[in-house]
């Protein structure tokens, strides 16, 4: 089991009073799963990753992570972290930003130059190496910082709502080479995102949830095969998953 | 031509017109020249000619018939001088103008660096400058006592440049560059210090308000009274008019990184040291060289000012106050102007840094 929550609760204090980010969370996320969450903003989908990622601090309930504490977690570098912006260092050049977590563990400089470049050309962008960020396009800027995630190694890759901010064609592209990427690899990813369809075409599995408070209303486990072309969007059983996601949004809402 | 370059062009025809017919007789040849040269070029309003000989509205023509203009008005300069030598002093700045406004507009499509334009426009300018200031104060006879010519200053320069230089080493070299390093390196690592600490930031963020707002006037001669005449009390004042600036830019850079950029380095599970090197001072430094340049004109005045209030018989501040007592203007400007250059030579020095430095950032970058 890579995650393990069981009763996570979550509080924010805020001058309004108490927000319930999280309610009695119960999940569990086994090796090479690739898990979406989605959800309307304020559901607690992002809290979520950043409890795992040990960037939030539980207020209750217990959440493992390869049977640790967040923290130790962090500490052993179990994950990777990719961000809704890219948040790349303007003053690196992308190699040199992909080369930044190597750097910070320590790692030889022969060795972070053989990662740098694997890396590099896993995600499409050789020749790049040597640009700077803001030289570069939105989705490239993107594929670099999920470089930087992957160079890393870990096991573990959390994505907030990665590719939120491109539009839909980079967004379908960067969707295909992310399932490559996950099958290439066989890590286990936990994905954040907005969109139904993106939910459905990625996941093994889609944890609905929905706000205040921030709770899972449905669990859905795909059986889509493991192959997946971008037309398999026009077919009835992706219909299908994706008909029972908008259901579980809408109950959700009809809280309110 | 466009129009204003046409009416520039009429303009100085019509000063040269007014010229040779007031001043036909009185004018030296070299006056004559000009204004004969001036009006000649009135004819390239001509569409006809303009078209059949291109090479007359180049700017380079203009550019040495203002400059032949302008010197034959520099030779002639006296008290009193006729209406003529100033129609002509005229025209030779309105062809410096079209030189300039032609120069411009050939660059406008133009991509790169010009250094044409971007060091031989601003100096052209100053060259006007100065020429007007010669002009106006010889032409009008204005007392050198309330305002010597650049020519006088410039001989000034020449002839005591033995003082200057004394000067010069007395207040900028040991003064400003002594008190400048000391003053922003400490305030450097105490800002780095009070952003690790929520308590030192309470304690320093008050101090260094109230330091910063110590009227220089009284400071300086208690530092005289605590480091003696020499150069180690001016040295004092400008620590402490540079310490403020510098501590709260660097402040303010260090928490310039983003919560995203802070969260990232978490999620590396980076160290406190290596948080600071790779990501909070390479963000930090626009801030810091803000500072720095801020810094390097506000050192330069606390130093000079922190002579009037007790020196040895040198240094900048010393000498312009004694020298205008002796009604000596002309060395004070002299003096003005050493500081002036020392000013502006480490503020360019410093920018030019901060463009290799800094050229990540929005303000600098080039695709």
């Amino acid at each position: 089991m890579v995650i393990k929550a069981d009763k996570l609760n979550l509080d924010f204090e805020t001058n309004d009073g108490v927000v319930h980010a999280l309610r009695d969370l119960d999940l569990e996320i086994g090796a090479g799963e690739f898990v979406s969450f989605i959800g309307p903003s304020g559901c607690g989908k992002t809290t979520f990753l950043r409890v795992i990622a040990d960037l939030e601090t539980p207020t209750g309930g217990s959440i493992a992570v390869n049977g640790k504490p967040p923290e130790q977690a962090r500490l052993a570098r179990a994950y990777g972290y990719v961000f809704q912006a890219p948040a790349l260092l303007s003053w690196r050049t992308i190699a040199r930003n992909i080369s930044l977590p190597l750097e910070i563990m320590g790692l030889s400089r022969g060795e972070q130059q053989e990662r740098v470049e694997r890396m590099i050309n896993l995600v499409g962008l050789d020749g790049f190496g040597g640009k700077f960020p803001w030289q570069l396009s939105g989705g490239m800027q993107q594929r670099a910082s999920i470089a930087r995630a992957l160079a890393f190694d870990a096991d573990l890759l959390l994505m907030d709502e990665p590719f939120g901010a491109l539009d839909e064609i980079v967004r379908d592209h960067l969707n295909e080479k992310l399932l490559q990427l996950w099958k290439k690899t066989g890590k286990t990813i936990c994905f954040v995102t907005h969109s139904i369809p993106e939910a459905v075409y990625l996941s093994t599995k889609i944890v609905v949830m929905s706000p205040r408070p921030g709770r899972i209303t449905d669990v859905i486990t795909s059986d889509l095969p493991d192959d997946r072309p971008l037309d398999i969007r026009e077919t009835p059983k992706f219909l299908e998953i994706a008909q029972r996601v908008r259901e579980g949004l809408r109950e959700g809402h009809a809280d309110d | 031509m466009t129009g204003l370059q046409k009416l520039l062009n009429a303009a100085a025809a019509l000063c040269g017109l007014y010229a040779l017919v007031d001043g036909f007789t009185a004018l030296s040849p070299a006056l004559l020249l000009a204004a004969g040269l001036v009006v000649v070029c009135g004819m390239r309003l001509s569409p006809v000619l303009a078209a059949a000989l291109p090479v007359v509205i180049c700017p380079q023509l203009d550019l040495v018939i203002s400059l032949i203009a302008a010197g034959a008005v520099l030779a002639a300069l006296q008290d009193g001088m006729a209406g003529a030598v100033w129609a002509i002093a005229i025209a030779a700045w309105l062809h410096g103008w079209l030189a300039v406004e032609k120069t411009m507009a050939d660059d406008a499509d133009a991509t790169g660096f010009n250094w044409v334009v971007s060091l031989g426009v601003p100096l052209f300018f100053g060259f006007w400058l100065l020429f007007f200031w010669e002009a106006l104060t010889i032409g009008l006879g204005i007392p050198t006592v309330l305002l010597p010519p650049p020519s006088m200053i410039g001989a000034r320069l020449v002839t005591s440049t033995a003082i200057l230089m004394a000067d010069f080493q007395q207040t900028f070299l040991k003064a400003v560059l002594a008190g400048y390093t000391i003053g922003c390196g400490s305030a450097f690592v105490i800002a780095i210090l009070v952003d690790r600490s929520n308590f030192l930031r309470r304690g320093f963020l008050p101090i260094g308000n109230f330091i910063s707002a110590l009227p220089i006037i009284g400071v300086a001669p208690i530092m005289v009274m605590w480091f003696g005449f020499d150069w180690q009390s001016k040295a004092a004042v400008v620590v402490i008019m540079t310490f403020f600036p510098m501590m709260v830019n660097t402040l303010s850079g260090l928490s310039a990184a983003s919560a995203m950029e802070r969260d990232l380095f978490d999620t590396y599970a980076a160290g406190y040291w290596q948080t600071l090197f790779k990501l909070q001072l390479p963000a930090a430094m626009p801030f810091i060289f803000n500072a720095l340049k801020i810094n390097s004109t506000l050192a330069l005045i606390g130093a000079i000012v922190a002579e009037f209030f007790g020196t040895p018989i040198v240094g900048i501040g010393f000498r312009i106050s004694t020298e205008v007592g002796r009604m000596n203007l002309d060395m004070v400007w002299a003096e003005i102007a050493v500081a002036a250059l020392a000013g502006s030579a480490s503020y360019g020095a410093l920018s030019l840094l901060e463009r290799r430095i800094t050229f990540w950032h929005p303000s600098y970058r080039t695709k």
